[in-house]
């Protein structure tokens, strides 16, 4: 190892300053729910905000220990932490302590650790292990199973956690399956489709859903009389939608657990049950939506002050910041995500390496998938799945691991050139 | 280690996600748009959320006696409430050692509130004691879900003057939908002097606007109460009545259908006023009110309907000072004219019969035997005398003399539902036996105080009231001072003069006295008193006569004027008289030595069901 004598050297500026803008927000608005009159120390140990800023302390002496390691370090010892965070999401199971009905969390002290956290990033690193590791240049069927598994295995065992959110993540790095062919758009399309053909048949009855589609088939079918190779291939198509949409009833049923299924309906149906499964999702629109154009002003939040939304520092923060600052606060806080986003992005599409473009896109997924799922679900757009906002929600785990992953990441485009 | 994998065909898939990064922060913005600019319904919601606008009810005025005594007053008193849904992880056993329950009784009534509603306040227990109230109140930020709502109940010093007091009741929906102030549960003041002062007596309800968290606890004034308003109690009521007099006339009247109206004839204060047969108007409050109102309304009976102000009676003899009254003024007759009595008096095809008395009879002695010959005579000339080109005329002249005795027309002045009483006008007899078909025989019945005339007890008070003023009398009316003793009650203090010479007056207080002292009227007569009155036994469909007397004492300076109606109980001087003589000499000494005699009247019972 050569010695380090200025660890950011080479280190993009733009997603450090990005980082150090969205963690103080984040401390901000954790603060603004907890403040009261009797004013604190801000390192209170007894309350959310104090706890954050040991956090937020420690997650950035881990990025500077993070940036001194070696990128050896990385592509050599991804398999070891992978194999070393699977054996603790086993452990979790038996050990852990449960807090809000999920199985997750190791307690230390007045801390509590959320292992499933940091095993996305060490999922990250054990795909763009694997990805680095082709030598052809088309994968084969065996390669792309094995790359599913990858990610299918953390995935499961935090399913055993009862964790959906967390498990959902997982299924974000589909993106990077994506980006790399190991899967074609027509999955994505197909995925997209299902998700959609399942919330219509919740919402309407399942045989409307069927003719529309028959009539459309026929429609297409009209068209394209000419070509019966395609007509055929429709049909078979129309047959398994069909038998799809039939079958959708019986697993939101059956497969469906009762809190899942209330929450969804809360969702479609919109305004119903506000005192039990809708409580949290009124009391958060409205919170978001009192906030007007410029908010109620920083600690003026009357909703996340009276703890009308539960969850707020973890993953309702978004209500306190669309209640104080209003449309402007949640503009930003949305323009944060997205330039992070897309530097990030361009700092992947500048990677020689394979690993470092894969580990790229893995944390570009998971953190996009965050991004979107805690903000829609605190404004109605999609059900409530309980996954915090990354870099700004209240929780240890949390930003230990998106701080791994952003400064791992970092480091490997500081060294792209000497890479491979 | 040098293989680098070229995924070009792949490059491109970057501008996909990058396409649906964009599009999902697009589809976010575009939603908080509509929740935070466009839509302005959750600003309202986040309001409600944490606002409470708390209500506090002012005190009830308070209602006195003439004398300062305290008739009417507020008991405050707690009902534990609870919210099912907010009930939220209390120590039973400590809530229950507090209140005096056992867990199993806790559990049913919690069940019992659940299934009413989970998010609605039900009782959970009622009118809790003032110390367990205290106790509650200390710890009730422990309890999530219950609290204590305090009420004030009317209380009763005496169970008096039911009709006059009226009761309070909760607003109904077409009052709350009429006037702004009541809200649901809001008490109003149904009948009585509740209802006619109502807003003297509820006062003005204060707002407090309260911030509170996700549990409903108190975080403290909004806006350190700068939106807050004060409750202003209402105020008290200084009545006229006199409680001794009023309970003594209850007493009197049990057992008994009619009523009693007792005025100061100086002041037009109205002394007592009794309706019989009456009831306790603690009846008509707290849980137990419309239970209690259905059977009211059911009993044969009829408590409910105040007789004093509501019954409209032909007056009978007692009509006849009236009539005199009117013809002395008119000049039909003067005091000494006289006119011999039979016994009978025809008048082409109708005969009026008349009792045996000396004969002949002038005003002062046909009011004295109350002669039915004089009074058929002097009226039938009242109406044929000349100086009018008609019948209609004449009527209308003799009409606007009665009605100048407050007869016919409601007094408007504290009273509630008041009847107007009845003195038809020349129109119904045109209508009837057509404009040039009626004559003075036609409507001689009016002359001895029958057929088409309706007065109220009250009227007839006041009609005696005004006699004994000779001459004008002031509007009757119950509440002579508002808010403090001192404050009078300008509103309801009405003069009225009638226009008959007060040396007529005289000759019929003349008569009444010696009605009292030598006429119709000497059983009642009371030692010691002058009193003037006169009997009156109206005849009535209804069975037995009813028995009326009206009377003042003393002649000379009178101080109470007064009316009394016995239904179906027959001749005027036997029993309305002796309970007038009685009420009067109750009034004027403070004691009644005649006690046979008012044993007699408390023993008598009338209440035979009216068929």
């Amino acid at each position: 190892m050569r010695p380090q004598f200025n660890i950011f050297k080479d280190i993009d500026k733009p997603v450090i300053f990005l980082y150090l803008l969205m963690i103080s927000i984040g401390w901000l608005n954790i603060f603004a729910v907890e403040y009261t009159e009797a004013h604190k120390h801000i390192f209170d140990l007894s309350t959310s905000y104090g706890k954050q800023m040991v956090w937020i302390i420690t997650a950035l002496l881990l990025g500077a220990a993070v940036l001194m390691l070696d990128v050896r370090f990385f592509t050599s010892f991804s398999w070891i932490i992978y194999m070393v965070f699977l054996v603790v999401l086993v452990g979790v199971l038996f050990f852990g302590v449960e807090i809000n009905a999920t199985k997750a969390w190791f307690r230390i002290g007045g801390f509590a650790f959320q292992p499933s956290e940091v095993a996305k990033y060490a999922t990250a690193l054990a795909l763009a292990s694997w990805f680095s590791s082709i030598r052809t240049k088309t994968p084969d069927m065996m390669f792309r199973i094995k790359a599913i598994a990858i990610i299918a295995l953390p995935a499961a065992l935090v399913l055993l956690q009862k964790d959906v959110g967390t498990t959902l993540v997982f299924g974000s790095l589909i993106l990077v399956l994506y980006r790399e062919g190991v899967i074609g758009g027509l999955v994505l399309f197909f995925g997209a489709l299902a998700i959609t053909l399942f919330v219509l048949t919740l919402l309407l009855n399942e045989f409307i859903i069927i003719g529309a589609l028959g009539l459309l088939t026929m429609i297409i079918a009209f068209i394209l009389r000419k070509k019966v190779q395609a007509v055929l291939q429709l049909f078979g198509l129309f047959l398994i939608i069909s038998l799809y949409v039939y079958a959708v009833d019986h697993i939101y049923e059956n497969l469906f657990e009762p809190h899942h299924k209330a929450r969804i309906e809360v969702l479609i149906h919109g305004g119903i049950d506000l005192q039990g499964a809708g409580y949290n999702l009124n009391q958060s629109k409205i919170a978001i939506g009192s906030g007007g154009l410029w908010g109620k002003g920083f600690l003026n939040g009357t909703q996340t002050k009276f703890n009308f939304v539960p969850e707020q520092t973890t993953d309702f923060i978004f209500c306190t910041i669309g209640e104080e600052w209003g449309f402007v606060g949640t503009t930003v806080t949305i323009g944060l995500f997205l330039a992070l986003l897309f530097r990030l992005m361009l700092l992947a599409e500048r990677q020689k390496s394979v690993f470092s473009r894969v580990f790229g896109y893995s944390i570009i997924s998971i953190i996009f998938f965050h991004f979107l799922i805690n903000i829609g679900m605190t404004i109605g757009l999609v059900p409530v799945i309980g996954i915090p906002l990354p870099l700004i929600s209240y929780g240890g785990s949390s930003l230990w691991g998106m701080t791994l992953m952003l400064f791992t990441f970092l480091k490997l485009d500081a060294k792209r050139l000497d890479m491979l | 280690m040098h293989i680098k994998v070229k995924t070009t065909q792949f490059d491109n898939r970057r501008k996909v996600i990058a396409g649906i990064i964009l599009v999902s922060a697009l589809l976010l913005l575009g939603r908080l748009f509509i929740l935070q600019i466009a839509d302005p319904s959750y600003k309202m919601s986040a309001q409600s959320n944490y606002l409470r606008h708390i209500t506090d009810y002012p005190t009830r005025g308070l209602i006195y006696d003439r004398n300062g005594e305290l008739l009417v007053y507020n008991e405050a008193h707690y009902d534990l409430m609870v919210i099912p849904g907010q009930v939220w992880e209390i120590d039973t056993l400590e809530f229950c050692n507090l209140l005096g329950i056992d867990i199993d009784t806790f559990e049913s009534r919690l069940l019992q509130a659940r299934r009413h509603s989970r998010f609605r306040a039900s009782v959970f227990e009622r009118q809790i004691s003032k110390t367990t109230f205290a106790a509650f109140q200390e710890k009730l930020f422990r309890f999530q879900g219950f609290y204590v709502q305090p009420r004030t109940l009317r209380k009763y010093s005496y169970p008096i003057a039911t009709h006059t007091f009226g009761y309070v009741g909760e607003a109904g929906p077409n009052i709350i939908s009429n006037d702004p102030y009541y809200r649901p549960g809001d008490f109003i003041g149904i009948s009585g002097l509740e209802s006619a002062y109502e807003e003297i007596l509820r006062g003005q309800k204060g707002i407090r606007i309260r911030m509170v968290d996700v549990l409903n606890r108190d975080i403290g004034p909004f806006q350190d109460g700068r939106y807050d308003t004060l409750a202003i109690a209402g105020q008290n009521l200084y009545t006229t009545l006199d409680h001794i007099l009023q309970t003594y006339g209850e007493q009197l009247m049990k057992n008994k259908r009619g009523s009693i109206v007792a005025i100061e004839p100086s002041t037009g204060e109205i002394l007592a006023l009794v309706s019989s047969p009456s009831f306790d108007p603690g009846l008509l409050v707290g849980r137990q009110r419309t239970r209690n109102y259905r059977s009211l309304q059911n009993d044969p009976l009829k408590p409910l309907f105040n007789r004093a102000l509501q019954a409209q009676y032909p007056p009978g003899s007692v009509f006849k000072i009236v009539n005199t009254l009117i013809a002395l003024q008119d000049g039909i007759v003067t005091p000494s004219t006289s006119f011999s009595c039979s016994g009978i008096y025809h008048t082409r095809g109708i005969s009026i019969r008349c009792r045996s008395h000396p004969s002949p009879v002038n005003a002062i002695t046909g009011i004295q035997y109350s002669c039915n010959t004089y009074s058929s005579i002097i009226f039938q000339n009242t109406i044929n005398q000349s100086g009018f080109n008609s019948i209609q005329e004449a009527f209308t002249h003799w009409r606007r003399h009665v009605m100048s005795f407050g007869i016919g027309r409601p007094f408007e002045s504290d009273l509630s539902h008041e009847l107007s009483g009845l003195v038809v006008s020349s129109d119904y007899y045109d209508r009837i036996y057509g404009p040039s078909g009626w004559r003075s025989q036609t409507i001689l019945s009016l002359g001895i105080g029958q057929g088409e005339l309706g007065v109220t007890p009250l009227q007839l008070a006041n009609m005696t009231a005004a006699i004994a003023n000779r001459g004008y009398y002031h509007t009757p009316h119950i509440v002579r001072a508002i808010g403090s003793p001192d404050n009078q009650n300008s509103d309801v203090q009405g003069f009225n003069h009638i226009d008959i010479d007060k040396e007529h007056f005289e000759t019929m207080v003349k008569a009444m006295h010696l009605v009292v002292e030598e006429g119709t009227g000497n059983f009642s007569r009371i030692p010691g008193i002058a009193m003037g009155g006169k009997t009156g036994t109206v005849q009535n469909p209804h069975g037995e006569n009813h028995s009326v007397f009206v009377a003042f004492a003393p002649v000379d300076n009178p101080q109470i004027a007064i009316s009394v109606v016995v239904e179906n109980a027959g001749y005027g001087s036997v029993w309305a008289a002796p309970i007038a003589s009685l009420m009067i000499e109750k009034y004027l000494t403070g004691e009644v030595k005649r006690s046979w005699f008012e044993q007699r009247v408390l023993e008598a019972s009338f209440l035979t069901p009216n068929p």
